[in-house]
């Protein structure tokens, strides 16, 4: 038997995707179904005192917290909906109105009058807010501080100094498929066809909220049309349907309009970042310094791990980090794709590159020389870690040599040309899960309650399972996206094909060796006795972009991404998850913005037309390769987590180029136009 | 023919007669009732996705009357006796469309929710380009499929997954079937 795990299997769904066939949430057919729609506070802060509905409207219910069932607490206050009269932020839900059909639903939801008494808010996040303080920990159980040496000391002293502040905006995971949930009840059994990253999870957490047995609520989450992390735990749209169903007595469908999803499923909080470098003229780091400021909301702390990823990346003898918190009255910001990771090094490695520039010394040759022997804050060995590699090979094969380090030297016609490169790393994650297996004739079906965003998760796990029972494939059959099957962690934190595949591997060789017709494995005592630390995956962006001297518009004329991502479970689905992730960081760079209104508590542009992701024409020349790496203290397939690597460093490699085209640096971004038009 | 209905509907139904797939319906509308909201829960063709509904991300393209339109825009009773063409009437997974053929080649998706309104956008693209019709960056004489036209063709339909790089190569096979 060849092995099929790292061959270029094509996604097993692809038929079913590319002719309309694959089910998502909202597309269910139910007999009896009635629509939900949402109805958001105006204001930011205050009370509803009353609503007053429209009789003409023809709703069936209209649920606000005056007449709404009431729920038990949940971990997550988001999920008290519709319990009290407060009123947290902009956007928040207020009540809930069914109608028979989408158009009556909306309707009756338009014309639905709101009682509010409004109060003052606050909802701009500024570096000298008296508000902020600094967390116990940052997400998800880190120390919000860490400190070794001298820092202040060792930068009074350091030849050559970098202190920069870069701020990164509100970002909007934004994927395709709207958050949905269909619900339906028989008798205390709740089923709910929900788009959702963790159907396990979510399961417990809606059995929670209405006082059921997790078994009472079965999630189906077949096919889930991305999630970026919007999408990791229960959203208050899956609440709100069980929450309706219940009342009336019918399913009920409920789809968030695209608007809702810019305050109701977490955003990537807008970040401060104050970085403090000090080097030898040799380029010897002598301290590093990273202060990042986040906001949260009323409700809910959140607090992103922005400056935890400069613990991981260079040695440095004196060093410091921390983060600062703002509760505003405002949406929760939440997980969106490397959540940490991708703001923090977007400052730290072009702050990296700024230091070059002082020092003279080529960005690469800089960070080759602060290459750690490991963790440069708690000294555990890096099970693998192969970043100058993937620095020198990306280096070659994109063509960085020759490259005049000089800003504003190549220009072609009305373009100036310039290269920029940037580390990257993401942690390797595995979380508990379960899977079970079962013979079934010659064949074997694959049971785990994980789900596939897009990530060719359902692919990956036949392979894995294939090659632990020495099949072909084809004798293989893998059941995601139900809660009812064992249970698996969430789709995040890259931990996906880590997690599950374990306790895939797991099942399968324990079946083989039983001979039984059925085996079930639990990974949970082997994950809890692993270290934590060390455990990365690693990789170097490059770009190269023009910039129009005339009007400013940039363009990426080639993005390149060399990865040490451990062993490449599929080349076909890793590829495509590389790239989705750097033409996100691209979005970063150059698009993204939440742009805040502050009168109104805000994001003024919460629609596709205003929120530009990147469009086909934004992508030109782009690709990923990677390091024949694979690391077996890790997991048994050896592999670490490809899918939020893409979207590290990617954005300080365009903005690093933009200034060697332009000799901009634009510290906040995105990098628009008028930032480098005005520069001049 | 077939009869649908929409229940409950307060004012006055407005009758509307479509084509989709090929199949004859005669409706009594809400006439509010877009196109998109008619395939998708009225008809149960859910291949069409709604990821905006406001005419900004493509996901619901289909093919009115040969032409790919957003299907979110459109009031189905102002279509009286159009043809319709969902991705569901492109092909089948044992008889795919050349395009439909060629994501599935290319790996030209990864969540799959933009899928079919790229596919039935890139269907009508070929045909606009088979037609001679130029786009914001064509010069005369151009190749009409060249990457960056291709791209320019493709770009009222948005994917945050990103598989763009990998929808180019599809279309372009298929253009060459
Ligand atoms: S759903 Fe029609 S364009 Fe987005
Ligand atoms: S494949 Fe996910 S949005 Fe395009």
């Amino acid at each position: 038997m060849t092995a099929t795990v790292g061959t270029p299997l094509a996604r097993l769904e692809g038929p079913a995707k590319v002719t309309g066939a694959a089910r998502y949430a909202a597309e269910y057919p139910q007999d009896d179904v009635v629509h939900g729609w949402i109805v958001q506070s105006p204001v930011p802060r205050g009370r509803l005192n009353a609503v007053l509905a429209d009789p003409t409207a023809d709703a069936i219910a209209v649920l606000w917290h005056g007449n709404a069932p009431r729920l038990e607490p949940a971990d997550d206050p988001e999920l008290d909906v519709l319990q009290s009269d407060r009123i947290s932020y902009r956007g928040q839900p207020v009540a809930l109105v069914v109608a028979e059909t989408l158009e009556a639903a909306r309707r009756a939801a338009q014309v639905l009058q709101l009682d509010i008494t409004a109060e003052e808010h606050d909802a701009v996040l500024r570096a000298d807010h008296p508000g902020l303080y600094t967390p116990e920990q940052v997400n998800p159980a880190f120390p919000s501080e860490t400190a070794s040496g001298d820092v202040d000391a060792a930068l009074a002293a350091a030849p050559v100094t970098v202190d920069v502040t870069y701020s990164t905006p509100a970002l909007h995971n934004s994927p395709m498929e709207p958050h949905a949930t269909i619900a339906r009840w028989a008798g205390d059994d709740l089923t709910l066809y929900d788009s959702n990253q963790h159907p396990s999870g979510i399961a417990a957490t809606v059995a929670g909220v209405f006082g059921l047995e997790p078994e009472r609520v079965h999630v189906v989450t077949e096919h889930v049309g991305g999630g970026f992390g919007s999408k990791g735990s229960a959203r208050p749209n899956a609440v709100l349907a069980a929450m309706a169903a219940r009342v009336v007595g019918r399913p009920v469908k409920l789809v968030l309009p695209r608007q809702a999803m810019f305050s109701l499923v977490g955003y990537r909080t807008p970040t401060i970042q104050q970085i403090r470098l000090g080097a030898d003229p040799d380029g010897t780091l002598t301290a590093i310094d990273h202060a990042a400021i986040g906001q949260s909301s009323r409700i809910l702390e959140y607090a992103e791990q922005t400056a935890v990823v400069t613990r991981h990346m260079y040695a440095a003898p004196n060093r410091r980090t921390g983060h600062r918190l703002l509760r505003l009255d405002m949406p929760t910001p939440r997980w969106m794709r490397a959540p940490g990771e991708a703001p923090g090094m977007a400052a730290f490695e072009c702050a990296l590159d700024e230091l070059a520039e002082k020092l003279g010394i080529d960005p690469i040759e800089l960070r080759v020389r602060n290459e750690p022997a490991a963790e440069p804050e708690g000294g555990t060995p890096f099970t693998s870690r192969h970043y100058v590699e993937c620095l020198r090979t990306g280096a070659e094969r994109f063509g960085w040599a020759g490259r005049d380090p000089r800003p504003r030297q190549r220009r072609e016609g009305d373009w100036w040309i310039g290269t920029g490169v940037a580390g990257a790393i993401y942690p390797t994650m595995a979380q508990p899960s379960t899977a079970r297996v079962r013979a079934v004739g010659d064949d074997f079906e694959v049971a785990i309650g994980a789900a596939d965003l897009g990530t060719g998760a359902r692919t990956i796990l036949t392979q894995i399972a294939a090659d632990a029972l020495g099949v072909p494939v084809d004798r293989v059959r893998v059941r995601i996206g139900d809660s009812t099957l064992p249970k698996a962690s969430v789709a995040g934190g890259s931990s996906g094909s880590a997690s599950w595949g374990w306790a895939v591997t797991g099942a399968c060789r324990q079946l083989r060796e039983t001979g039984g017709d059925e085996a079930v494995f639990d990974t949970t005592e082997l994950i809890e006795k692993q270290e934590t630390e060390g455990r990365h995956a690693f990789g170097a962006h490059f770009a190269e972009v023009r910039v129009d001297a005339v009007t400013g518009e940039v363009r990426v004329s080639r993005l390149f991404g060399m990865y040490a991502a451990g062993r490449i479970l599929n080349p076909r689905t890793a590829r495509s998850q590389f790239l989705g992730g750097m033409i996100m960081g691209m979005g970063m760079a150059l698009h993204e913005e939440g742009v805040l209104d502050p009168a109104m508590g805000e994001w003024m542009n919460h629609d596709l037309a205003g929120y530009h992701i990147p469009a086909h024409a934004d992508v030109e020349s782009i690709d990923a390769a990677w390091l024949d790496e694979r690391d077996d203290q890790l997991n048994p397939m050896g592999s670490k987590g490809i899918g939020e690597i893409g979207i590290v460093g990617s954005p300080a490699a365009i903005v690093n180029a933009v200034w060697h085209a332009t000799g901009v640096r634009v510290r906040d971004l995105p990098v628009r136009l008028d930032k480098l038009l005005c520069a001049d | 023919m077939t009869r649908g209905f929409i229940r409950h509907f307060p004012g006055n139904l407005s009758e509307v007669k479509l084509i989709v797939n090929g199949v004859e319906y005669e409706f009594d509308l809400d006439p509010r009732t877009t196109l998109l909201d008619l395939l998708r829960e009225h008809l149960g063709l859910t291949g069409a996705k709604k990821g905006c509904d406001h005419g900004q991300c493509g996901a619901c393209t289909v093919l009115l009357d040969g032409r790919r339109v957003n299907s979110c825009l459109i009031l189905a009773v102002a279509q009286q006796g159009a043809e319709v063409t969902t991705v569901e009437g492109l092909g089948t997974a044992e008889r795919p469309h050349p395009v439909q053929r060629g994501f599935l080649d290319h790996d030209g998706f990864q969540c799959g929710y933009c899928t079919p309104g790229q596919i039935c956008s890139a269907v009508g693209m070929l045909d606009e380009v088979k037609q001679g019709r130029p786009s914001a960056v064509t010069t005369p004489g151009d190749d009409l499929l060249s990457d960056a036209e291709i791209r320019e063709r493709m770009s009222g339909n948005l994917c945050r997954c990103g598989a763009y790089p990998n929808m180019v190569p599809a279309i372009r096979q298929a253009a060459g079937e």
